[in-house]
C-alpha cells in the first residue's frame, strides 16, 4: 500500500514538473505537448489507440508463443546433443552479432505488411534470452539429483532423468528467460511496425509524428507502456503461480 | 567378533544380505594418488563405518561402490555372489537431495516414477510413518527443517529396497541432537541391509558400526577396529566407546 502510495507521489510530482517546463518554457505542444493536452488525446482517441493496441499486443502474443517454442526446442536440442551443440552453438552466438534493427526491412520484404513480419521480429528478439537461459539451467542441473537418479536407474536413461529431474530443475532458467523475453518483446513488435506496417501503435506513432500530432503520438507511446508493464507483470504472476516451489518462502521451518 | 548380527525386524521387504568385494581400488587425483591397490570387503547385513579424515578420498571410495563414475577412480567390485553391484544400491549423500518442486511423499517415489513403475504409495507411507513424517507426506521439502529433510531422504533410501545402502556422511549437516535422533533411526530402520556410512566423526562410527574402517595416510590404507561390545546405536559415553575414541584419535595422531 505504502509502495503504491509512493509511486503515485512520484508519478504526480514528474507530471507537475512536466506540465510546469511546457507553460513556464513556452514549448509549442509539437515539440513537447503538455501532459493535459496527452491526457485529452488519449481520451478523444480512446477507440482508435484501442484497436492499434490490440494489433499490437497480438503481434506480442504470438511472437513470445512461437519464440519461447522456438527457444525451448532449440535448448533441449542442445542440451541433449552434443553434435547440435558443436554446430549450433557457434552459430546461434554469431547470430545475435547481428541487429536485429538491420534486418527489419528485409523481414518486412519477405513476409509483406502484414502480422507476419512483426511476429518473425518478436520470436527473433526473444529468441536468444529465452534459448540462453533455458540452457543455461538444463546445463547446470545440481549432479547431486543427477547421481541419485543414476544409482536408482539400472542402466542411464536420458529421457526419464530429462523429464523428471533435469527438464524441472531448469524451469526457473527458462522463467528468467521469459522475463527478460516479456520485457524485449514489445521492442520487436514495435520495431516491425516502424518499419513498415498499416496498423500497430508502432504505426500510429509515426503517423501521428510525421502530422505533427505530437500528443496523440505520447497518447500511443503511453498506452504501449502500459502494454509492456502490464505483460511483463502478467508473465511474472503466471510463472511464480507456476513454479510455486522456487519462489515460495518457507511457511514454517519446524524445527525437529 | 563378538557381535552377532544384529537383530533383524520382520520386514517383508527385506533382500538377502549381500557382502561387497572391492580389489585394488585406485585414485588418482592431479597425478597424486590418493589410494592404489586398496582392497575393501564391507559384510553383508551388517552396518560398517569408514572413518577418515576429510580429502582422503573415502567419498570417491564410496562413488565407486555407488556405481557413480569419477575421474581417475578404477577398481574391481561386485558383490560376494559374483555378480556387479549395479542396481542393488541405494545411495544417501549428505545433501537431501530432495526435489523442491515435489513434495515429500513424491520425493520418496522417486525411484519408481524414473523407472517409470507402478508408485507403490502406501509402502511409502508406512515409511514415512517409521521416519516420523507420517503427517509431512504432502508438505513440500522447503517447508521442513534440515532434520526431517533427512529424515525424508532415509525414507528415499528405504523405499528403494536395496540389500546394500551407501551413506556419505548423511548426518554431518544436522545439529547434535537431531544427529542422535536420526543415527538411531538409521540403525534400527537398516538393519539386516549392507550398510557402509563414511563419516569424519569418529563418535558417530563408533556409535553406529557393527565395524568400523579407519581409512588414512597417503596413499590411504584401511585398517580394522576391533569391534565393540553392545549393538549399535551405542551410548556415546559407554566407556568401551570412549576408550575407543581416544584409540582412534591416538591412530589419527589428533592426540599423543
Amino acid at each position: 500500500m505504502k509502495a503504491i502510495a509512493q509511486g503515485l507521489l512520484v508519478l504526480t510530482g514528474l507530471l507537475l514538473a512536466w506540465q510546469i517546463i511546457v507553460v513556464i518554457g513556452e514549448l509549442p505542444p509539437y515539440i513537447l505537448p503538455a501532459p493535459v493536452a496527452v491526457a485529452a488525446s488519449l481520451w478523444n482517441n480512446a477507440g482508435s489507440l484501442l484497436s492499434h493496441a490490440g494489433v499490437t499486443a497480438l503481434e506480442i502474443l504470438v511472437g513470445m508463443l512461437l519464440g519461447t517454442l522456438l527457444g525451448s526446442g532449440t535448448a533441449l536440442t542442445l542440451g541433449y546433443s552434443r553434435r547440435a551443440r558443436r554446430w549450433l552453438l557457434p552459430m546461434l552466438i554469431a547470430s545475435q552479432a547481428i541487429p536485429v534493427f538491420a534486418i527489419a526491412p528485409l523481414l518486412v520484404l519477405w513476409l509483406g505488411y502484414g502480422l507476419g513480419s512483426k511476429i518473425a521480429m518478436t520470436v527473433l528478439i526473444i529468441y536468444f534470452p529465452v534459448t540462453a537461459n533455458f540452457y543455461d539451467g538444463l546445463r547446470h542441473v545440481p549432479p547431486g539429483w543427477l547421481d541419485l537418479a543414476r544409482v536408482m536407474l539400472p542402466q542411464p536413461q536420458r529421457w526419464a532423468v530429462l523429464r523428471h529431474i533435469a527438464l524441472p530443475a531448469a524451469l526457473p532458467a527458462l522463467a528468467s528467460g521469459l522475463r527478460v523475453a516479456a520485457a524485449v518483446a514489445p521492442i520487436g513488435a514495435v520495431l516491425g511496425e516502424w518499419v513498415g506496417a498499416s496498423a500497430g501503435l508502432g504505426y500510429l506513432m509515426l503517423h501521428a509524428n510525421s502530422r505533427m500530432q505530437i500528443d496523440l503520438m505520447f497518447a500511443a507511446l503511453l498506452v504501449l507502456a502500459m502494454l509492456a508493464v502490464g505483460l511483463y507483470f502478467a508473465v511474472d504472476a503466471s510463472l511464480k503461480w507456476l513454479l510455486p516451489w522456487h519462489t515460495a518462502n518457507p511457511e514454517t521451518a519446524q524445527n525437529d | 567378533m563378538n557381535i552377532a548380527p544384529l537383530p533383524v525386524q520382520p520386514t517383508p521387504f527385506l533382500p538377502p544380505p549381500l557382502a561387497i568385494r572391492l580389489r585394488s581400488a585406485r585414485l588418482v587425483y592431479g597425478g597424486l594418488a590418493l589410494f592404489d591397490g586398496l582392497d575393501l570387503d564391507v559384510a553383508g547385513g551388517c552396518f560398517t563405518c569408514l572413518l577418515g579424515p576429510s580429502g582422503i578420498g573415502k567419498s570417491s571410495l564410496l562413488r565407486l561402490l555407488a556405481g557413480l563414475t569419477a575421474i581417475g577412480v578404477s577398481g574391481e567390485l561386485h558383490g560376494d555372489d559374483g555378480l556387479p553391484l549395479s542396481g542393488r544400491v541405494a545411495w544417501m549423500a549428505q545433501q537431501d537431495l530432495l526435489l523442491p518442486w515435489l513434495n515429500v511423499l513424491d520425493n520418496v517415489l522417486l525411484g519408481s516414477r524414473l523407472r517409470s513403475e507402478r508408485p507403490d504409495r502406501r509402502r511409502a507411507l508406512e515409511l514415512l510413518a517409521r521416519v516420523g513424517l507420517a503427517d509431512a507426506a504432502l508438505a513440500r521439502p522447503k517447508t521442513l527443517s534440515g532434520g526431517m529433510r533427512q529424515r525424508a531422504a532415509l525414507a528415499r533410501t528405504l523405499m528403494e529396497d536395496r540389500p546394500v545402502v551407501l551413506m556419505d556422511e548423511p548426518f554431518s549437516g544436522l545439529d547434535a541432537l537431531t544427529r542422535l535422533r536420526l543415527q538411531a533411526l538409521a540403525v534400527e530402520l537398516l538393519a539386516g541391509r549392507t550398510v557402509l556410512l563414511i563419516t569424519h566423526d569418529p563418535l558417530e562410527a563408533l556409535r553406529l558400526g557393527d565395524h568400523v574402517l579407519v581409512m588414512n595416510g597417503r596413499p590411504a590404507t584401511l585398517q580394522n577396529l576391533p569391534d565393540l561390545p553392545g549393538a549399535p546405536p551405542r551410548d556415546p559415553g559407554d566407556p568401551a566407546v570412549q576408550s575407543a575414541y581416544r584409540a582412534i584419535l591416538r591412530r589419527l595422531e589428533v592426540v599423543t
